[in-house]
């Protein structure tokens, strides 16, 4: 095909929308490496000698412990509605199970609650067991949150794979463990690091239940990052290196899946 | 049962039938533990959320609880906070959704091209999605819309326009603008799995045949793209329903941003008043119930009518 003209311009233009709604992201970096007098002057500035003050004082408040107890509920979160979520989607997909819609339907509906809707007996009842303020319990919370979304993206991946494989295995007899965890989980396998990483995203990023059922032993980077600006001072530079240390992990982790995000962020429903 | 059919010789009808009794057995038993943990962690929660909703229970008077019936619900409505809350609700979901759905195919039309650098393109592209919502409320509040040093009163300073203070005078524009930026990005990847899903063929046919550009658009583009259009229009409205963030963030419920999620917030953990909060929790589930059916329903007659046709 020929590059006319009108493509040229397209592709320009393409691009600098593509810019313009980057830009808050790239202004975030770049800001988290300014002094913090240029990061809040009037006039901004990209010419500037970078400094990690930012960063300083980002770790001097603790950005690390908090980004810690993130990494432990995600991760707690995401090993659950992975290891409840394989059999569940295993069943459901390629062993014929009766009334699957109906179990679907249940999980996605499931998936539609609003955290309004359960939060209050949650915090009620975890005030008066003294598990407020605790990471595993967040991770736990997390875990259910994860759950219904890994079911249907694990399903759709079990979905793919040819059942004369499964039927195969049956005839010679292999047993249902050796089944799923030797002969299906392979085919599966990058199906299951994108629902892993897609979980691990979602549960890295809540704010709601996190600013709720943490205060101070187990705050995640979100509510930190949202009780952050105190009104002393300038604080941009700080913010933004704060932001940019929160945001990065899971960023890159998005990055890395981007092939299979539609299908997590879709349910499974588009490929 | 079992064990007579064990000890005569079964017939091949009765095995047939044990078989299938154990498969479905072993099917429960791979499905009951994700079902369980969901009904003990989100469906036992909701059932006590309507529990607490019919309760008269302030956590400072904790020994003067009892039943109301549904009293915090006539307070809801009475007390004046619940309509405009339902109004900010859906004003703010309806005009992300549809903003982001909008963006969402541009962006997917002008990345479903042989554009150099796609690939780069398109990872900047997700990354508003990607990044932690608390962190893309701040850096919205503070680097882009702030009065001083916000980028868009520079931009506006550039075309010797007069400042702006979008977080006191605009906060729904705030909101709904961060809202936006983060779901296009959403809605561009569904729409573009969608645009890379159609048939070449029949667009080829489309331009043999002598029709232009925005003919095949509205004509072939547009109904192929209806399922996904759905698909994102669902997930978005759903979501975005329990915005929480954003309000919380950038404009604590200030100039009709008050969401349903926020007003229970403050009424649970302001006010400490349970009953009413619990009464928002339930009122949610319903509005997004009627959300959802609405979204898939009518929304998408008046917007594809013209299409399809």
């Amino acid at each position: 095909m020929k590059t006319t003209g009108k493509d040229i311009a397209l592709n320009i233009f393409t691009w600098f929308l593509v810019l313009v709604f980057f830009f808050p992201v790239f202004w975030m970096v770049i800001n988290g490496f300014k002094p913090e007098a240029v990061a809040s002057s009037v006039n901004p500035s990209v010419i500037f000698t970078p400094v990690l003050d930012g960063y300083q004082t980002a770790m001097e408040r603790g950005i690390g412990g908090y980004m810690l107890n993130s990494l432990i509920a995600a991760s707690l979160s995401t090993f659950i509605a992975v290891a409840l979520a394989i059999p569940g989607a295993y069943a459901l997909s390629l062993r014929r199970v009766k009334k699957v819609e109906g179990t679907l339907t249940f999980f996605i509906s499931t998936r539609f609650m609003p955290l309004a809707a359960v939060i209050l007996p949650i915090y009620i009842i975890l005030k008066n067991v003294g598990l407020l303020d605790n990471v595993w319990v967040l991770g736990l919370l997390y875990g259910a949150i994860n759950l219904p979304i890994t079911v249907w993206m694990m399903r759709s991946f079990f979905d793919e794979v040819p059942f004369e494989i499964v039927e195969a295995a049956r005839v010679d007899g292999a047993g249902l463990y050796r089944e799923i965890v030797r002969i299906v989980l392979p085919l599966v396998l990058p199906g299951i690091a994108a629902a892993a990483l897609i979980s691990f995203i979602f549960a890295w990023n809540e704010y709601f239940f996190a600013t709720i059922l943490t205060s101070a032993d187990a705050r995640t980077a979100p509510p930190f990052l949202g009780s952050f600006v105190d009104g002393r001072g300038q604080f941009l530079s700080t913010l933004s290196a704060a932001a940019t240390m929160a945001a990065l992990p899971v960023v890159i982790a998005g990055w890395v899946a981007q092939k299979q995000l539609v299908r997590g962020l879709s349910m499974g429903a588009v490929k | 049962m079992s064990t007579t059919s064990a000890v005569k010789a079964p017939s091949p009808q009765q095995d047939q039938e044990q078989v299938k009794k154990k498969i479905a057995r072993t099917n429960r038993r791979l499905v009951q533990p994700a079902v369980f943990y969901l009904i003990i962690f989100t469906q036992v929660p909701f059932l006590v959320t309507i529990v607490f909703s019919t309760l008269n229970w302030n956590l400072l008077y904790p020994n003067d609880r009892g039943f109301v019936g549904f009293e915090n619900y006539v307070n809801a409505v009475k007390g004046g906070e619940l309509i405009p809350s339902i109004t900010a609700t859906v004003l703010i979901t309806a005009l992300s959704v549809v903003l982001s759905v909008l963006f969402g195919l541009l962006f997917a039309m002008l990345l479903n091209r042989n554009l150099p650098g796609r690939a780069i393109a398109r990872t900047l592209m997700i990354t508003p999605f990607l990044l932690m919502p608390a962190a893309a409320a701040l850096i919205w509040k503070y680097s882009m819309f702030d009065s001083n040093i916000g980028m868009v009163n520079w931009l506006l300073d550039l075309f010797n326009l007069p400042d702006v203070s979008w977080s006191t005078d605009y906060p729904l524009i705030t909101v709904v603008t961060v809202l936006t930026w983060q779901f296009t990005p959403f809605m561009m990847l569904i729409l573009l799995a969608g645009l890379q899903g159609q048939d070449e063929a029949t667009l080829e046919a489309a331009q043999v045949d002598g029709a232009g550009p925005f003919r095949v658009f509205t004509e072939i583009t547009l109904p192929h793209l209806r399922m996904y259009v759905e698909i994102g229009v669902l997930l978005g409205a759903v979501i975005i329903l329990q915005v929480f963030d954003p309000i919380a963030i950038m404009t604590k419920g200030t100039g009709g941003t008050k969401t349903l999620a926020y007003l229970l917030y403050e009424r649970a953990f302001i006010g400490l008043d349970i009953g009413e909060a619990a009464a928002y929790g339930v009122i949610t589930v319903v509005l997004t119930i009627i959300v959802a059916t609405i979204a898939l329903k009518t929304l998408f007659k008046v917007f594809m009518t013209g299409a399809s046709r």
